[in-house]
């Protein structure tokens, strides 16, 4: 890989490259573009900006509809719930990642490692979770977990033990990170699997020649190609834990005292919405969530990516 | 009459595209009072005239009501939709009123909803409209659940007086009397669930509407509104009474922390371990329907009270139909309304459609309805033990203007006295905190005591 890369970064090579000179003026390029202009414009665009609209007006019951300028972000900086919520959702990340990316690295390597057995089998059957729609995994894990006529419940029954629910509200948070494992471990591993098949066998070659053993090509070549894959799949991992609301709002109607109304900023911002009808302050936590994901998520790509990579 | 179906982990999610991009700042129009009430000579030529009115609404007895009005006014096309069950359906509604359009012209609007729909312009008044005549054909109790600040926002549809619905097999089994008071109540709950660890007097997980039913009952009266002035005490005497023997009911494991309407739910009531439901009058036709197997098993009894002799029972549930201010054919809607609600002929489809307790007062007493024998109850007189409670409601109860709100929120305070077994009265304090907060990020004059 750093033999390749390399040459691909070679100062001689970029300096070589023709310079496309094109009139200033031209609408042409643009016109190329328009498709994807009129569908980011009305798709992307234009919500955030009526969200930005919104979030600085305050509707209330009494006393109609009022201007209030940065009164709702002021509010949100200094809005317990809303830090709740999203200090929730770091330990989430803190727990659920590091766990989900681990098994998806091992699953990922041992497919690769050609001494499985029908490893396209085992590929499939750990993807397949990711294929199941999220409110639909939830309610099955919600009726597993169930301490009185779910999975949980026969345990106890069986074993004559007393497993606490998972779903309390001490262990709701891990019950979660287990869905959420469940879910995307296969996804993971087959981001990671593809960038291990695009290693030229060569490396391989030579490390045999070297006389590596597997760990030590684990180490020295597969860990390294991988750091790329790695990157994007915390990105990933961010901006999903960061939107965090189908499972827990699921899991509420199992549940309802386990799961506060503002249990994440998503379900938080839903909540104020439609059950409180303040969408002005909805409309502000939903743009500071936005930007906080966009942040961090930059942060892990800038920081994960070494320097000459930028 | 109001059939509460268990719609679970429902997402809202179409919704919650639509008010996003429809959710327009909706200006709190007040309704605009039109001096001249209607004559019955324009009803009448309204009601000939071609016209069309589209009805929201969950209960499956506003269909068949409809197929009769049509049957009766062949000029009017009555279209009924099903939007959701409660929190569903108003958050529907509510996306409707706010954005201005797409609202039909009546709804379903249980009683705890109307104060917050008539308060923010989404209902129409009927005073207008000739509602006021028909006060006398409803109960009082009724009839005082749709008035707000002295408007009428909907005509009463269904009431639920509360009952004790007891499963007397179970009771027999275990040789426990038919609680009278509160502390036979508790002592029962004790020797039930003593004789059986699994066997529970009822569930309870929390639950905002059973909540305030008892504190209702017991005399008190934590919401206090008048115009936009709301002042709140969810430590009052009735509340805390409600609350204290509660505590000793939750904290003690003697009530099973089971969601009503869940799985589960259903489960306990046809096995026998949730052995009663202190709850709305309703729940007659839905044991019925929802609970074969306990066929035979249950029988009702008046609400436990909380003194000897007395005879005190609360509303729980129950709902009313409102028109919608946004509706343009107002006067239909009326017709309809008064058709559904307070004719005898609308009132008996209901009451065949679904077994459950009407509102008005001729009904009320009619010997037929009143002297039926309910085979599911053993052959028992249900209905006098219901009609009973339907005149024995505690007065003066006044829900918020933002009931829909605080009740989303209860979780996240009382809910949490129930999850981890701690004062009750505490969780209260912290939901009156939300709740005054609330009130007066939303412009009322919020008092808290």
């Amino acid at each position: 890989m750093t033999l390749t890369r390399e040459v691909e970064t070679h100062p001689g090579a970029a300096s070589s490259m023709p310079v496309i000179r094109r009139s200033r003026r031209s609408w042409t390029g643009w016109g190329f573009m328009a498709p994807f202009m009129i569908v980011f414009l009305f798709v992307l665009l234009a919500p955030v900006l009526y969200s930005v609209y919104l979030s600085v007006y305050d509707t209330k019951l009494i006393g109609g509809t009022q201007f209030v300028g940065m009164d709702n972000y002021i509010r949100v900086m200094n809005d317990p719930q809303f830090w709740d919520g999203v200090v929730r959702i770091l330990k989430f990340f803190a727990i659920q990642v590091p766990i989900m990316i681990f098994l998806a690295l091992g699953a990922a390597l041992a497919i690769d490692s050609a001494r499985l057995r029908a490893s396209g089998f085992f590929r499939i059957i750990i993807f397949m979770p990711y294929a199941v729609p999220a409110v639909v995994a939830t309610l099955m894990w919600g009726f597993i977990f169930g301490d009185r006529f779910g999975l949980v419940a026969n345990l106890n029954d069986f074993l004559n033990a007393s497993i606490p629910s998972p779903l309390t509200s001490s262990l709701i948070l891990l019950a979660i990170a287990n869905i959420q494992v469940w879910t995307f471990t296969g996804y993971n591993m087959l981001i990671f699997y593809s960038t291990l098949r695009t290693i030229p066998e060569e490396l391989y070659e030579a490390a045999d020649l070297d006389g590596a053993n597997q760990w030590w090509v684990i180490r020295s070549i597969k860990l390294p190609a991988l750091r790329g894959s790695m990157v994007i799949a915390l990105v990933f991992s961010v901006i999903g834990s960061f939107q965090l609301f189908n499972e827990p709002n699921v899991l509420k109607g199992l549940a309802p005292n386990s799961i506060s109304s503002f249990f994440t900023p998503n379900m938080y911002a839903y909540n104020l919405s439609f059950s409180g009808q303040q969408y002005n302050y909805s409309a502000t936590v939903a743009l500071v969530m936005g930007v906080l994901t966009m942040i961090v998520a930059y942060s892990v790509q800038h920081f994960g990516t070494r320097k000459d990579e930028r | 009459m109001f059939a509460f179906t268990a719609k679970k982990g429902r997402i809202v999610g179409a919704a919650a595209i639509t008010a996003l991009l429809a959710g327009t700042v909706a200006a709190c129009g007040d309704s605009q009072d039109t001096a001249q009430t209607t004559s019955p000579a324009d009803a009448e030529a309204a009601l000939s005239e071609e016209s069309s009115l589209l009805v929201w609404g969950w209960d499956p007895a506003i269909q068949p009501v409809a197929d009769a009005f049509e049957a009766k006014y062949p000029n009017i096309d009555v279209e009924v939709v099903n939007v959701g069950t409660g929190s569903d359906h108003y958050t529907k509604v509510q996306n409707a009123i706010t954005a201005s359009s797409g609202a039909p012209d009546l709804a379903q609007m249980e009683y705890y909803a109307i104060p917050q729909f008539a308060l923010s312009g989404g209902l129409a008044d009927l005073t207008a409209l000739g509602a006021g005549e028909l006060e006398s054909s409803y109960t009082p109790a009724a009839w005082n659940n749709v008035v707000v600040n002295d408007a009428i926002y909907g005509l009463p549809w269904g009431t639920g007086p509360m009952a004790l619905f007891y499963n007397k097999a179970v009771f027999d089994e275990h040789g426990v009397e038919v609680p009278g008071t509160w502390d036979e109540y508790v002592a029962a709950a004790k020797t039930l669930h003593e004789a059986d660890p699994d066997l529970y007097i009822t569930n309870d997980a929390g639950d905002a509407g059973f909540a305030t039913s008892m504190m209702w009952q017991a005399g008190g009266q934590p919401f206090q509104i008048d115009g936009t002035n709301v002042s709140v005490n969810l430590q009052d005497e009735g509340s805390m009474k409600w609350a204290n023997t509660w505590n000793e009911l939750v904290q003690n494991d003697l009530v099973a922390p089971i969601s009503s309407w869940s799985d589960e739910w259903y489960q306990g009531l046809s096995n026998g371990s949730i052995a009663s439901l202190t709850i709305g009058a309703w729940m007659a036709g839905n044991l019925e329907s929802g609970v074969p197997d306990g066929a035979g098993d249950w029988r009702v009894a008046p609400m436990p009270v909380w003194n000897e002799g007395d005879t005190t029972t609360a509303e729980n549930g129950g709902g009313a139909f409102s028109v919608l201010e946004q509706s343009d054919n107002k006067v239909v809607a009326q017709e309809f309304l008064e058709f559904m609600t307070a004719s005898s002929e609308g009132q008996k489809i209901t009451l065949d459609t679904v077994d459950g307790i009407p509102s008005t007062v001729a009904e009320l007493s009619d010997e037929q309805w009143l002297n039926r024998e309910w085979e599911y109850f053993g052959g028992q007189q249900v209905n006098q033990v219901l009609a009973d409670a339907a005149n024995n409601v505690v007065e003066g109860w006044q829900y918020l203007p933002f009931q829909v709100f605080a009740n989303s929120v209860f979780a996240d305070s009382v809910g949490q006295s129930y999850a981890n077994k701690s004062d009750i009265n505490a969780g209260l304090s912290q939901w009156q905190d939300a709740i005054v907060s609330y009130g007066e990020q939303q412009g009322f004059e919020v008092s808290a005591q």
